[in-house]
């Protein structure tokens, strides 16, 4: 690991302005992430601002949205009164998300924010990366890729963003919180990620010395029913191969509404808003169910290692469509 | 997000930088003076030698690192010594008590719940934090609850009865 200066923050602006003051400077929270790339040497700063003490802890309802500081570890919201009551497909998401002890420490903010897992991108010797050294190339596109994208995927990187959690938020319209060196913003959680054929370099809208405050979960009616369903190589402690978040409002047997996120697929959190095309309005038929799988999963690029991920993400939708709806036939 | 701006020669770099930090752990404070890029491990095994912590991965993988942070159990190899700071760590030498070892520890002992042991002090710290969690109810969840806790030598049959028994003893109330 480089050596770095390790700075504590204890008061939001300050640390906006420190890392303001450095390019280069990276933010810590849990640094599952951050920490465990500069083992590896893929991250590298030179000064290290831990963002771990700032006031952005507490989880709070206020009307009908969820507020949670996006210092709150993953086990904090997962054991939130207003998440299992109302939000299950975000409690799903995060109970089968890493092990225990990496939720203790893991931040929502730092969440959304996680490095693909890529092994190629985690490890340095390897030259061709687009989205460690821009313009070299993709050793996971000819390579092991098993765990990587097929939506938003393209030859110049088909890295998967593998956070669970971000998928149940895209599909419940989830808002960012930033707070900048001069003013403050909100960006809605689906229009924070870019996707990798726009820029594998470059991942979301976060601008360097901007930090997440919060993430505004607004409550769905009381009405809807919703779950995750994670698919993975090991039962716990793994990452997902396909995941399917779903939240419907079935009344009378027709679908009223229809959120749809899809995780082990894209090179963001993915929202299927094809899928959801498909099934507003439609009859909750497995019949439906299946149509909409099918135009979700039509815009996908594959190599070898990943064709498996087309079928298998279509079924994972059906699967987690008839358990939420109830409908089997 | 900037890994490439990010960047440095290393001809730029000062020497490594290195802070006083006072960490607390099993009760008892210690001042070190140390490079700002020590682990929480690291720091407990080679410069506090206390070596009941196991590092297994290194890299948050593999859970034989467990330790207690103000009670939560976190991993010691992702974790920046500086960041422990003002929390109270607890290792595997701090759980037994005067009158022996604690319950968990017991019912590893009895239940053979072990091989090489290696991943024991971790395997006891996640499962002390576990029934403190509640969530050793059922043998299913033990398995899911524990699942970061890796065991090389597949011990887990034996691991899971040994704390469903401490559970159903000691039940939540065992001592943190
Ligand atoms: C073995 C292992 C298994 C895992 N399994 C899963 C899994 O199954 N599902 C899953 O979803 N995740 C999984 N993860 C990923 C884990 O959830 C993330 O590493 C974690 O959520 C990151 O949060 P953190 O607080 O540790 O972030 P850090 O590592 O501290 O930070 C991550 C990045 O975000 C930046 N950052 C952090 N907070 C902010 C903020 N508030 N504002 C601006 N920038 C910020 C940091 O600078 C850094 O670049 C796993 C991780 C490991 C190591
Ligand atoms: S998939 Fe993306 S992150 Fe992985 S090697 Fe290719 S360019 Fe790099
Ligand atoms: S040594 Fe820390 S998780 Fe393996
Ligand atoms: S007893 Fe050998 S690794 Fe678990």
């Amino acid at each position: 690991m480089r050596a770095f200066d390790y700075v504590r923050a204890t008061d939001t602006r300050e640390a906006v302005r420190l890392l303001a003051e450095d390019p280069a400077a990276s933010c810590l929270a849990g640094g599952t992430t951050q920490l465990d790339l500069m083992k590896d040497g893929v991250l590298e700063p030179p000064r290290l601002i831990d963002i771990t003490r700032l006031p952005l802890h507490g989880i709070e309802r206020r009307g009908e949205a969820l507020h949670v500081g996006a210092l709150a570890t993953m086990e904090e919201l997962a054991a939130d009164a207003t998440v299992s009551e109302r939000l299950p497909m975000v409690r799903e998401a995060l109970l089968q998300g890493a092990s225990v002890q990496l939720r203790n420490m893991a931040t929502i903010g730092g969440n959304l924010l996680q490095r693909t897992r890529c092994r190629y991108f985690r490890d340095p010797t390897v030259g061709a990366c687009n989205k460690r050294a821009p313009g070299s190339g993709c050793a996971a596109v000819q390579g092991a890729a098993r765990m990587h994208a097929v939506l938003g995927a393209s030859e110049r990187c088909i890295a998967l963003h593998a956070s669970d959690l971000a998928v149940a938020l895209v599909a419940l319209d989830a808002v960012v919180h930033i707070q900048g060196l001069s003013e403050a913003r909100t960006v809605p959680l689906t229009e924070f990620y870019l996707t990798a054929d726009d820029s594998p370099e470059r991942e979301n809208v976060l601008e360097h010395a901007e930090l997440i405050t919060e993430v505004e979960i607004p409550l769905p009616p009381p009405a809807a029913r919703s779950g995750y369903l994670k698919v993975r190589d090991r039962a716990s402690y793994e990452f997902a191969l396909t995941s399917a978040a779903v939240l419907l409002v079935v009344e009378d047997g027709a679908i009223r509404q229809a959120r749809i996120g899809l995780g082990g697929v894209g090179t963001k959190p993915w929202r299927a808003y094809e899928a959801e095309h498909v099934l507003t309005g439609a009859s909750a038929t497995t019949a439906t169910f299946r149509d909409a799988a099918e135009a979700t999963m039509h815009g996908a690029w594959t190599v070898p290692g990943t064709a498996f991920k087309v079928p298998l993400a279509r079924r994972t939708l059906v699967r987690e469509l008839q358990t939420v709806s109830g409908v089997t036939a | 997000m900037t890994d490439v701006a990010s960047r440095r020669d290393v001809g730029e770099r000062p020497a490594a930088p290195e802070r006083i930090m006072t960490l607390t752990v099993n009760g008892r404070p210690y001042a070190l003076r140390m490079d700002t890029r020590v682990t929480l491990l690291d720091a407990l095994r080679d410069r506090l030698g206390l070596v009941g912590t196991k590092k297994g991965c290194d890299q948050g993988a593999c859970g034989a690192c467990t330790v207690h942070l103000d009670g939560r159990r976190v991993l010691a190899c992702l974790t920046l010594a500086a960041q422990a700071e003002g929390r109270a760590i607890t290792t595997i030498e701090g759980i037994a008590d005067a009158d022996g070892p604690h319950p968990v520890q017991q019912a590893f002992m009895e239940h053979d719940a072990f091989q090489c042991g290696f991943c024991t002090p971790g395997q006891i710290m996640s499962a002390v934090a576990l029934m403190a969690e509640g969530r050793a109810g059922s043998d299913e969840e033990i398995r899911e609850f524990m699942s970061g806790n890796l065991c090389r030598c597949g011990a887990y049959p034996n691991i899971v009865a040994a704390i469903r028994d401490a559970a159903s003893r000691g039940g939540h109330d065992a001592r943190l």
